[in-house]
């Protein structure tokens, strides 16, 4: 009895070894029609990009319930890092591929985060400069008439430390640990709402979650929307990217997921989690 | 039939009693759980930074994790809900105890029920709709979401608990003394403030207590209302208590951040526990 024991502990030790280390088990058990995949596909990287991949993940795997998506929160270039080391299957970043990762990796953009710069519908001010959003968040312009608008004293709100938002916003207007926030909400609804209801603030948001209670602003004359997001022009954006191995092989399961993100298949669930799709 | 009869008074025994241990065990467990978590990060930081630093920046490149901003916040906006809270809930007990007429009182004992029932996000939620904006105006600042405004509501929301608790020791004044006062030509005022209150000072004092204890603890009302970034506390600078400050940033953090936030539970907790002593010892000297 102990013997056996002792030989089960040892089998499920190295099965979840296994699984632990990412290894990704593929059984193709091929049907009368269609083939049944199953395996563990391993993410890492952006928290920016948790909502993005928790709704992408969840879609994918009711559709195919033998796969198992998971997720790691570490950050950009941990996430990186990771999948250069072959610790997960696809790594998550929020910035672009650096000249030297893409020497041995391939990003593939799946998603573009807008972040509109929303002030209350009373302001006149319609237009900003990325500079002067850089500016009134550090501090440096501290009155509405300093950009054309009335008098009053700039009520900055933003997110809470380690939002996503907020890290993809400052890093865009370089603002890193400098802004001189009067809110720090912890949510996209509250910032609205706070905007919505005091004259003099200033806020940022996705760009999904944007209502008609406040106002978008246009950055250097280009208007928020998702085709100027798509093309470009809007400046306060960045990628969410898909990092893998550039001579890697993807498990089936992986692979399955992979093209199940960037068919365009999956756009309303990147829509649903306040990201934008890219253009095809 | 007897044998029956003991089966399942022993039964039952046996099942109150694990009950019993239930509770004990949640908080051995929860006690055990801060401590262990709590402690690692306090140690990294160091004690002195972690409780006097004056700067909380737990995601900048150089990470600084100073909770004096969250400590004084929790302090100061205990002190003025109680400032503000206690003499209304105190003046509010004495009309329902003494003063209203019993339809009256009865009609304004369930109002403060219901009061107490009220959930917190909800005082929040009207709090950044209403009160927020009216500070905004009333003080002309720039912003309404500060200290002041989170005084305002957690004044309002420990008042359940002053009103219920002071009631009960007022009605717990034996009428003779009251009568006596009244005989001897002391009006009615006179009689409750030199009389009633006196002779109520200690229930009224668990109630201080008890409110104390609410406003220290609560979190998601405050959230709402206090803007939440973490400054040296002002009366209208927005400010982070230290309740919020795990509660906004717990869900994405990570690392030593992430057992920073522990720590500063496990101060929070420490905080209570201390309160909690004080009640105890509140009401040990009510019942000599």
């Amino acid at each position: 009895m102990k013997r056996f024991l002792a030989v089960l502990m040892t089998a499920l030790t190295v099965t979840a070894c296994l699984a632990g280390c990412g290894e990704t088990t593929n059984e193709i058990a091929t049907g009368a029609a269609k083939t049944v995949l199953s395996g563990t596909v391993t993410t890492d990287g952006s928290t920016s990009m948790e909502k993005v991949i928790g709704f992408l993940s969840e879609a994918y795997m009711e559709e195919n319930s033998k796969v198992k998506v998971t997720y790691n929160p570490t950050g950009s270039g941990s996430g990186i890092q990771a999948v250069m080391e072959g610790r997960c299957d696809i790594g998550l970043s929020s910035r672009n591929l650096k000249a030297e990762e893409a020497q041995a990796l391939t990003g593939t953009v799946v998603a573009i985060d807008g972040i509109a710069v929303i002030v209350n519908p009373d302001n006149p001010v319609g237009d900003l400069t990325v500079e002067q959003i850089g500016a009134i968040y550090r501090g440096e312009i501290t009155n509405w008439s300093e950009v054309g608008g009335n008098d009053g004293p700039i009520v900055l709100i933003g997110r809470e430390a380690a939002s996503g938002t907020r890290d993809g916003f400052e890093s865009i207007t370089k603002t890193e640990d400098l802004c001189k926030y009067t809110q720090e909400l912890t949510s996209t609804g509250d910032v609205v709402q706070t905007v919505a209801s005091n004259p003099n603030a200033i806020g940022y948001a996705s760009l999904a979650s944007v209502k008609e209670s406040v106002k978008a602003v246009s950055v250097e004359g280009v208007v928020p929307s998702n085709k100027t997001i798509q093309n470009g022009e809007y400046k306060i954006q960045r990628n969410f990217v898909f990092v893998t191995k550039k001579n890697g092989e993807m498990s089936a399961a992986c692979e399955n997921f992979f093209n199940f993100v960037i068919s365009g298949e999956a756009d309303e669930w990147i829509i649903a989690a306040g990201a934008v799709p890219v253009a095809r | 039939m007897k044998r029956v009869a003991s089966f399942i008074e022993k039964t039952m025994s046996a099942i109150f009693t694990v009950c019993g241990f239930l509770a004990v065990g949640f908080v051995v467990l929860i006690t055990g759980f801060l401590i262990v978590s709590g402690l690692p990060a306090i140690g990294k930081i160091g004690i002195v930074e972690f409780l006097f630093g004056r700067v909380w920046a737990s995601t900048a490149s150089h990470p600084s994790y100073g909770i004096l901003p969250f400590i004084l916040t929790s302090v100061y906006g205990t002190a003025g809900a109680i400032i503000l809270g206690v003499p209304l809930g105190l003046l509010c007990a004495i009309f329902i105890a003494k003063m209203a007429s019993k339809r009256v009182g009865v009609a304004v004992r369930s109002a403060v029920d219901l009061l107490s029932g009220i959930p917190s996000v909800v005082y929040g939620l009207v709090g950044m709709i209403i009160i927020v904006p009216f500070v905004r105006e009333t003080f002309n600042l720039p912003d309404g979401a500060n200290l002041f405004s989170a005084i305002i509501v957690l004044a309002v929301m420990i008042l359940p608990s002053v009103i219920s608790v002071s009631e009960t020791a007022i009605r717990a004044v034996p009428k003779e003394y009251e009568e006596a006062s009244l005989a001897l030509g002391a009006t009615k005022t006179e009689t409750v403030f030199k009389v009633i209150v006196p002779s109520a000072k200690s229930g009224i004092l668990t109630s201080v207590v008890l409110g104390i204890g609410r406003s220290v603890g609560e979190a998601m009302a405050v959230m709402m209302v206090s803007g939440n970034v973490a400054n040296m506390p002002s009366l209208f600078k927005s400010v982070r208590f230290l309740t919020t400050a795990v509660a906004s940033e717990m869900s994405y953090s990570s690392g030593l951040q992430r057992e920073a936030l522990f720590s500063i539970a496990l101060v929070l907790f420490v905080f209570i526990l201390i309160i909690n002593l004080v009640l105890n010892l509140v009401v040990k000297k009510e019942s000599e």
